[in-house]
């Protein structure tokens, strides 16, 4: 087991592809160290449309809603969940935390 | 329906919250200062006011499924189709199903139908946010108006029984 973030995994793939359609943004910009909003330009509106692709396609509920209160109140920086090889692990552990419920 | 103040849903048919899935009536109004201007002697209703009619009808499912915790606001409309028109007098069926439960969002299907024929269609997307100040006792007054209750739903109830 590692734990090593998801970099250039295929859950990397599948969501630099989701972003890469969802959102109109080329394919080769999006890398496991950008950051959704900061570098990739995604607003709030677009980033939700990524969510809904993410859900559906990893059969999982994002938390946004925590994650943006966790960041608004300083408790965690937001490049904890916006920079995509953060999002990615945390995609993978929430897909982990599903399989393990069934 | 009444157009001008954006009240577009008169009744609601069926609500199964455990489904995810309300219907709901709209009966155009015969006359609308809408109609004076779309189109001068060839009345229609416009399609923007159908893709609202199917967000309404939408938000007052997320309402219900959200047991009004939150207030829904439209945020994107997708696949939007208007089939056929929509006239002065008729009588319309409105449906929308929760296709998705996000965090913060939620997306339906809705459908507005006329004698069992399809006029319009559509996938929409609302955020799911904090009520501001007020509007929560607003929208379970208007919901209440329309047969929407939570408490001893009537929407749930047969036709002919009390709540």
């Amino acid at each position: 087991m590692s734990d090593q973030p998801s970099t250039g995994t295929a859950t990397f793939e599948r969501v630099a592809d989701i972003i890469a359609d969802t959102a109109d943004i080329p394919r080769e910009k999006i890398t496991p160290e950008s950051h959704a909003i900061d570098d990739l330009g995604i607003d709030s509106l677009a980033f939700l449309d990524i969510a809904f692709a993410v859900d559906k396609a990893f059969g999982i509920k994002l938390p946004l809603e925590r994650w943006t209160q966790e960041v608004n109140e300083g408790k965690v920086p937001a490049e904890e969940y916006f920079v995509l090889k953060n999002l990615c692990a945390r995609i993978d552990a929430l897909v982990a935390e599903k399989a393990a419920k069934v | 329906m009444r157009l001008e103040y954006f009240e577009m849903i008169d009744s609601v048919v069926s609500l199964d919250r455990a489904a995810g899935r309300i219907e709901a009536l709209a009966q155009v109004p015969m006359e609308s200062p809408v109609f004076e201007g779309h189109f001068p002697g060839h009345p229609l209703v416009p399609g923007v006011l159908l893709t609202e009619t199917m967000a309404q009808a939408s938000g007052y499912l997320v309402l219900a499924h959200l047991n009004f915790a939150q207030m829904p606001f439209l945020m994107a409309v997708d696949k939007a189709r208007f089939r056929s028109f929509v006239g002065p007098g008729a009588t319309l069926s409105v449906t929308a199903s929760l296709e998705h439960d996000g965090s913060g969002y939620a997306v339906t299907k809705a459908a507005i139908r006329h004698d069992g024929k399809l006029l319009a269609d559509a996938e929409l997307r609302f955020r799911t946010m904090p009520f501001p100040d007020g509007l929560d006792a607003l929208m379970r007054a208007r919901t209440a108006k329309i047969g929407l209750v939570m408490d001893g739903d009537p929407a749930e109830a047969p036709a002919g029984e009390p709540a």
